[in-house]
């Protein structure tokens, strides 16, 4: 049995009522599916005074073309996104990465915004209160050392959020709202590599959308990922693709890693290789070997999630050439 | 204390309790309703699994306020909803379990029943893999699953055009 710390809910109905709730109370937090949070709470890596519910929020529910491509509302489920149909289309390569997420009923109750703000994951943190105290804080929670690396300064907990990656190839637009307004960012220019907190928001910036560029829509997409169990486990490693192909040649490409380090991580170097070689060529298949080669000297796992991070390098040039090959399916 | 409407098998509840409790300690600790089990309490196990408005959900993760308005249906209201429909004893599903010995403690059984029920409300038809999909979210450590599969197999069966209520 694992007990909530004791907290009191608002649960407001609009976006001014939730971003205003959210200042009530200092150290607030919102809540989504619960999904990430509780486990969280229940292990006491935080313990708010105050959350403040999204579920009742009408306006950031909702999937639909807008001018600037697609709107995704920030409280869509998981199962939602894999099985709109428009996504499916639009964006196979996110709804492969939702599809993929934890298990059938973490993915009915998480959201898609929950998934972006994803507290990033450590096996030396992701740990009831006792176990970490047996063991002693660390860095991200109580402590100041880090167990992963050895007189390290710096959190290096894992961004685990299989649709960042997804998200990141196809140039998402994160639109948040705080109490001084509503502002847009480029996904790739929300983070920051510090495992503490890996975002450039505060928690009280609230994730109404998520935009979709149309240009980058109607290409091909995918997402592979590493686990031991193919369902409920999060990602010993994640790779997401996307390309854009006309006439037989790589007009586009774009790459990103997730469950490395405290940022998902575009692989743009790797990526830019495969653009303009025509697909089954030699030189497409000369530009996919160097393309897996680079990726796997950029990408360093460290001993900070589960799973040998020996085996987990080995697995990033298998999981890029997967990755893209599945595109061409 | 906040106390939460509730709708749960198709009952109106108010249960007054502590406000940071989740649904599955207010199924289990506050109306004795302890079918759903409290396993991992972490989102690892689905022994926890009820239906929220008919979709699976984990209990040991839901806070009460956030489905006040929604129909919760625990393994206890799978017999309530078969009776009501006019037939007696447990659910088409429950009997299933029970004909192809579908269990050894018995632990994960409710909340693979709820998972598996919602599945052939959806798809009365399912295949092996559409149930191995379902059942994806609820961990076993004892039967090694084909048992299971069977008997939503033949619930699947038994229960024809009819659903499986
Ligand atoms: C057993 C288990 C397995 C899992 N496996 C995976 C996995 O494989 N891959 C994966 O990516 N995740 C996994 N998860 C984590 C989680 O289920 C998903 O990431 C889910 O998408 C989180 O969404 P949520 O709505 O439940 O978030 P919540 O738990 O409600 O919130 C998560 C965080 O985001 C913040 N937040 C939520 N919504 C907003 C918003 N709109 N604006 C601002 N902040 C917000 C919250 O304050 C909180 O800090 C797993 C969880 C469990 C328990
Ligand atoms: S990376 Fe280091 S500081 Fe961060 S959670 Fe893990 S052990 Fe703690
Ligand atoms: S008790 Fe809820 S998932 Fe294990
Ligand atoms: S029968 Fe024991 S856990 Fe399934």
């Amino acid at each position: 049995m694992l007990r909530m710390p004791k907290f009191k809910v608002l649960n407001p109905a609009t976006v001014a009522e939730a971003v205003d709730a959210i200042q009530q109370v200092e150290g607030s937090r919102f809540i989504a599916g619960g999904t990430d949070i509780n486990p969280n709470l229940k292990h006491r890596l935080l313990e708010p005074e105050c959350l403040v519910a999204l579920n009742g929020v009408e306006e950031i529910f909702g999937i639909s073309q807008t001018e600037f491509g697609l709107r995704i509302g920030a409280m869509e489920s998981l199962t939602n996104v894999e099985t709109n149909t428009l996504i499916q289309q639009l964006a196979p390569g996110l709804a492969s990465a939702s599809r993929q997420v934890s298990g059938p009923q973490l993915r009915n109750m998480g959201t898609i915004g929950g998934n972006v703000m994803l507290d990033t994951r450590c096996k030396w943190y992701n740990q009831t209160y006792f176990w970490r105290k047996s063991l002693g804080f660390c860095l991200k929670k109580d402590g100041d050392v880090c167990h992963v690396i050895k007189g390290g300064s710096k959190c290096v907990a894992a961004a685990s959020n299989d649709t960042a990656a997804a998200l990141s190839t196809l140039q998402a637009e994160l639109e948040f709202a705080n109490a001084q307004g509503s502002t847009r960012i480029a996904i790739d220019k929300l983070w920051q590599a510090d495992g503490i907190w890996n975002k450039k928001v505060g928690p009280h910036d609230l994730l109404v959308a998520i935009h979709l560029p149309a240009a980058l829509l109607n290409q091909k997409g995918s997402y592979k990922k590493l686990r031991d169990r193919n369902s409920i486990d999060f990602p010993l490693l994640g790779i997401a693709a996307r390309l854009k192909i006309s006439d037989n040649i790589v007009d586009d490409c774009a790459l990103c890693v997730v469950a490395l380090q405290a940022r998902p991580w575009p692989l743009d170097k790797a990526s830019a290789l495969l653009i303009g070689t025509t697909v089954g060529s030699d030189a497409f298949n000369e530009a996919l070997k160097a393309c897996c080669a680079i990726a796997a000297k950029q990408c360093r796992p460290m001993p900070n999630i589960p799973g040998d991070h020996a085996y987990r390098h080995a697995m990033v040039p298998v999981f890029i050439r997967r990755a893209i090959l599945s595109c061409l399916d | 204390m906040r106390v939460f409407h509730l709708k749960i098998n198709g009952d109106t509840v108010d249960v007054a309790a502590p406000e940071h409790y989740t649904l599955l300690e207010i199924l289990r600790y506050e109306l004795g309703l302890t079918g759903s089990k409290q396993g991992c309490d972490k989102g690892d196990c689905g022994s926890c699994t009820v239906q929220v408005d008919g979709v699976p959900m984990l209990s040991c993760l839901v806070l009460p306020s956030t489905v006040e308005s929604k129909a919760i249906t625990t393994i206890e209201g799978l017999a309530v909803q078969h009776r009501s429909d006019g037939g007696e004893g447990a659910s088409l599903l429950q009997n299933a379990f029970d004909a192809a010995g579908a269990l050894q403690c018995g632990f994960c059984q409710p909340g693979m029943i709820m998972s598996a029920q919602a599945l052939l409300e959806s798809n009365a038809t399912p295949n092996r893999d559409d149930i191995k999909q379902a059942l994806a979210g609820n961990l076993c450590r004892c039967t090694g699953y084909t048992q299971i599969y069977t008997a939503v197999e033949s619930a699947a069966k038994d229960g024809g055009e009819n659903g499986c209520s």
